[in-house]
C-alpha cells in the first residue's frame, strides 16, 4: 500500500459540504479552508453537526453533496484507509485486544513501515507514557487512554489530525492540563489539528483559528480575539463569553461612529463594528467593559443613566452585578475588585459608563438570546 | 486494576471473619451440585467396576478396574470416529454460523430480532423429528438428491443418506444454534467505533476483519465451538438416523450397552472415559485459545 500520509499535503478545503439525514440537514452547505499546520477549532453547541463534519473529513460518512480536498488532492471519494487523515475518537476507541504498543503500531504496520519499534517508542516518549507499552487499554486511566489515542494517531504523521471532543470524558483539572499538553504536542509535531469542542474556553485556549458552528452552518470564523472582540452575530456574541444585547436603532452619524438610540438614551458605536444592513440594531457591550460610576464623577464616553442594582454576586477577583435599566432590561456588569472600594448594595442607583470603541452593533432582527441558553459546562 | 484488586482483597478478608452469608448463599447451589452431579458420578464410577452376577442384568461390585481398559479397547474405533465427526461438524458449523452471526450483528438492521428468533426456531421442534427430516431432505426423492443428480454431480447409484457426510451434516445442523448465539453475542458487543478506528488507521475492510473483528470475537468462537463439539461428540441420534453400521459413534455404543446388551459396567466405563476425554480436550483448548485475556 502506498504511504498515504505523504501523498497529500496542504490546506484542507471543504466546499459546499452538505450532509442530510432524511429531511434533516446536519451539515448545511459548509465552505471553509483550514490552513496547513494550524490548530483549528470547530466550536458549537451539541447537535450542531461538528461530529458529522469530522466524520465526513475522515471518510466515515459520505457527504450528500460538496467536496473535500487536501492541498490539490480531492479526497471526497476516497475510503477512510486511503486518506492521510487520522482521528482521535470521542471515546478513544483503542483496540481492547492489543497492547498499548500494538495499538500505536497498528497504523504503521498496515502501511508496512520498517522501524515500527523506534517510531512507537518516540511517540510514547512524547506523551510521556513509555512505561505503559505492554499494558492493555483497560488497565489505563482515562487521561492515559486519551494520550495513547493521540499517540496512535500522530505516529502516522497524517496531513490532518481530527480530534472529536478529545477531552470531554476527563475531569476539569485534567482537561485544563491536557489542553496545554495537546497544544504543546501540536507545536512539537507541526501537524494540522482540527479540534471539535462545545467548550468555548477550550477552543479559545488552544486554537489559532476558531469556526463557530450553529445548526449545520458556520456563524463566524477568526482568531479567538477577533471572535470575542468583534462578533458578527448574536449567537457568537452570546456563545463566546457573555454579552449585553440591547434593542435600538441608528439615528445619526458622527465621524467614524453611528449614534444609536436605546430606549431614549443616545450612545455611539464604531461604524466598522456595526454589522447590520438596516438601522435596527442589537447594541452590544461585554459585561467586563462596563464600569459603575456613582453620581459624583461620571467618566466621559458612553453613558447608561438611571440603573439600579438588583443583584450582587461577590466572587473574589470580581463582583458581578445585575443592573435594571429604566426600560426594564437587566444588564450584567463585571467589576474587578482592584480598587479597595467595597461592593455596592442592592437597590443602589448607578450610572454605567464605557469606552465607545468597545461596543459593537448587530443586526436587530436576530433573537437577542441566541446561543446563550446553551451552557457548555452542563453537558 | 491491580490496586483495585488489592484494596478489595483486604475488604473481603475482613468480611470473611464476620459473616457466614456468602456460604449460606452458596449452600443451595452446592447441595444441587452434590445431589445431581457428584452423586451420579460416584455411582457411575462404581458401576463401571462391577462384574456379572448370577441373573441377567445383575452385577456385583468386585472393583475390577480393568473394565475401563476393556471398554476403551473394545470401542476405540467409535471413540476416534466420535471425535473426528464432532470435530468436522464443529468446523462446518463455525463456517456457517460465523457469517450468519456477523450478518445478524452488523448488517440486519431492523430485522435483527426476527433473525435471532429464526436461529432458535428449530428448538420448537423435536430433535429427533428434525433429524428424521434431514433423512427426507437428503433422501432419493428429496430436493438435494434430485438437484445434484440433475447437475450430474452424483450418479443414481450414490446414496446421500446412511453415509458419513449425512451424519456430519446432521450434527452440524443440530448444534448450529449453539454455535451461532455465542458468536452473535460477542460480535454484537464489538464497539463499532473500534472498527472505524481500524479503517481510520489504514486497514481495509478485510484487514479490519482479520485484525480486529476476529480477535474480538474469540470468546464467542471458543464458547460456540465448545457448545457444539461437546454434545456432538456424545451424540447418537444423528449416527442412528442418518448413518449406517460403520458410522457408529461412542454414543451409539453406550446406548446399546445400556438398553440392548444391558452391560451396565461397560456402558458406565465408556461414559466416564468419554467425560474425562472431553474435559481434557476442553482444558487444553481453552488454554491454547487464551480467552481469559480477552474478556
Ligand atoms: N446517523 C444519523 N442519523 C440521523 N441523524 C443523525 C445521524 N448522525 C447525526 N445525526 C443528527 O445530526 C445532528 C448533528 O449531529 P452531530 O454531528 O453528532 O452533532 P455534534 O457533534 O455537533 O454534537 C444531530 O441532530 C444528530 O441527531
Ligand atoms: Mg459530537
Amino acid at each position: 500500500m502506498p504511504d498515504a500520509s505523504t501523498s497529500a499535503k496542504g490546506d484542507l478545503k471543504l466546499v459546499n459540504l452538505t450532509k442530510s439525514f432524511g429531511e434533516f440537514k446536519a451539515v448545511d452547505d459548509l465552505t471553509l479552508t483550514i490552513p496547513e499546520g494550524s490548530f483549528f477549532a470547530l466550536l458549537g453547541p451539541s447537535g450542531c453537526g461538528k461530529t458529522t463534519t469530522l466524520r465526513m473529513i475522515a471518510g466515515l460518512e459520505d457527504p450528500t453533496s460538496g467536496k473535500i480536498s487536501i492541498g490539490s488532492t480531492d479526497i471526497t471519494d476516497k475510503r477512510p484507509y486511503q486518506r492521510p487523515v487520522n482521528t482521535v475518537f470521542q471515546n478513544y476507541a483503542l483496540f481492547p485486544h492489543l497492547t498499548i504498543f500494538e495499538n500505536i503500531a497498528f497504523g504503521l504496520r498496515r502501511r508496512g513501515i520498517k522501524d515500527v519499534k523506534a517510531q512507537v517508542d518516540k511517540v510514547l516518549n512524547l506523551v510521556e507514557l513509555p512505561h505503559l507499552a505492554d499494558r492493555k487499554p483497560t488497565q489505563l486511566s482515562g487521561g492515559q487512554q486519551q494520550r495513547i489515542a493521540v499517540a496512535r494517531a500522530i505516529v502516522n504523521r497524517p496531513a490532518l489530525l481530527l480530534l472529536d471532543e478529545p477531552l470531554g470524558a476527563l475531569d476539569l483539572k485534567l482537561r485544563r492540563q491536557m489542553q496545554i499538553e495537546l497544544k504543546w504536542i501540536q507545536t512539537e509535531v507541526g501537524l494540522t489539528f482540527v479540534h471539535v469542542t462545545h467548550d468555548q474556553e477550550e477552543a479559545m485556549t488552544m486554537a489559532d483559528t476558531i469556526a463557530v458552528m450553529n445548526e449545520g452552518r458556520i456563524e463566524q470564523m477568526g482568531t479567538p480575539a477577533e471572535l470575542y472582540d468583534n462578533p458578527k452575530t448574536a449567537f457568537v456574541a452570546n456563545f463566546l463569553g457573555q454579552s449585553n444585547l440591547i434593542q435600538g436603532s441608528i439615528v445619526d452619524s458622527d465621524g467614524d461612529y453611528h449614534v444609536v438610540d436605546l430606549h431614549g438614551q443616545k450612545v455611539k458605536v464604531l461604524k466598522s463594528r456595526t454589522h447590520s444592513k438596516t438601522s435596527s440594531v442589537l447594541y452590544a457591550i461585554r459585561p467586563e467593559k462596563l464600569r459603575i460610576d456613582t453620581d459624583g464623577h461620571i467618566r466621559p464616553g458612553n453613558v447608561f443613566k438611571g440603573g439600579h442594582i438588583v443583584d450582587v454576586s461577590y466572587i473574589g477577583v470580581s463582583t458581578q452585578y445585575q443592573v435594571e435599566m429604566p426600560w426594564g432590561q437587566e444588564i450584567m456588569v463585571f467589576e474587578q475588585n482592584d480598587d479597595g472600594i467595597p461592593p455596592l448594595d442592592k437597590g443602589d442607583e448607578v450610572t454605567l459608563t464605557f469606552e465607545p470603541a468597545f461596543a459593537f452593533a448587530l443586526d436587530g432582527s436576530q433573537d437577542a438570546t441566541a446561543g446563550s441558553e446553551v451552557n457548555p459546562e452542563e453537558e | 486494576m491491580a490496586a483495585v484488586v488489592r484494596a478489595s482483597g483486604t475488604a473481603t478478608s475482613e468480611l470473611k471473619k464476620k459473616s457466614l452469608v456468602p456460604y449460606l448463599l452458596l449452600a443451595p447451589g452446592l447441595l444441587w451440585l452434590a445431589l445431581f452431579f457428584v452423586a451420579p458420578i460416584i455411582t457411575l464410577v462404581g458401576t463401571a467396576t462391577k462384574t456379572p452376577g448370577a441373573g441377567i442384568g445383575e452385577f456385583i461390585q468386585t472393583y475390577r478396574w480393568a473394565n475401563y481398559w476393556d471398554a476403551l479397547t473394545g470401542a476405540s474405533a467409535q471413540f476416534g470416529r466420535s471425535f473426528l465427526y464432532a470435530f468436522i461438524a464443529t468446523l462446518l458449523a463455525l463456517a456457517i454460523a460465523y457469517p450468519l452471526a456477523y450478518g445478524i450483528a452488523f448488517k440486519s438492521g431492523k430485522y435483527k430480532n426476527i433473525l435471532l428468533v429464526l436461529v432458535v426456531a428449530p428448538f420448537f421442534c423435536s430433535f429427533i423429528l428434525r433429524t428424521i427430516a434431514w433423512k427426507q431432505i437428503l433422501g432419493q426423492n428429496g430436493p438435494v438428491y434430485r438437484t445434484l443428480l440433475d447437475l450430474h454431480l452424483i450418479s443414481s447409484t450414490t446414496h446421500l443418506t446412511a453415509s458419513v457426510p449425512a451424519v456430519i451434516i446432521g450434527l452440524a445442523y443440530n448444534f448450529l444454534p449453539f454455535m451461532t448465539l455465542p458468536l452473535y453475542g460477542s460480535l454484537e458487543r464489538i464497539d463499532p467505533r473500534v472498527l472505524e478506528a481500524s479503517g481510520d488507521l489504514y486497514a481495509n475492510a478485510f484487514t479490519t476483519f482479520r485484525k480486529v473483528t476476529v480477535p474480538l470475537s474469540m470468546p464467542g468462537v471458543v464458547a460456540g465451538t465448545l457448545l457444539t463439539f461437546i454434545p456432538a461428540a456424545g451424540d447418537y441420534v444423528n449416527a442412528e438416523i442418518l448413518g449406517n453400521p460403520s458410522t457408529k459413534m461412542i454414543g451409539n455404543v453406550i446406548n446399546a450397552q445400556f438398553l440392548n446388551t444391558q452391560d451396565y459396567p461397560t456402558a458406565a466405563a465408556l461414559s466416564f472415559i468419554l467425560m474425562i476425554a472431553i474435559s481434557i480436550m476442553v482444558m487444553i483448548y481453552v488454554r491454547k485459545a487464551g480467552t481469559e485475556e480477552l474478556v
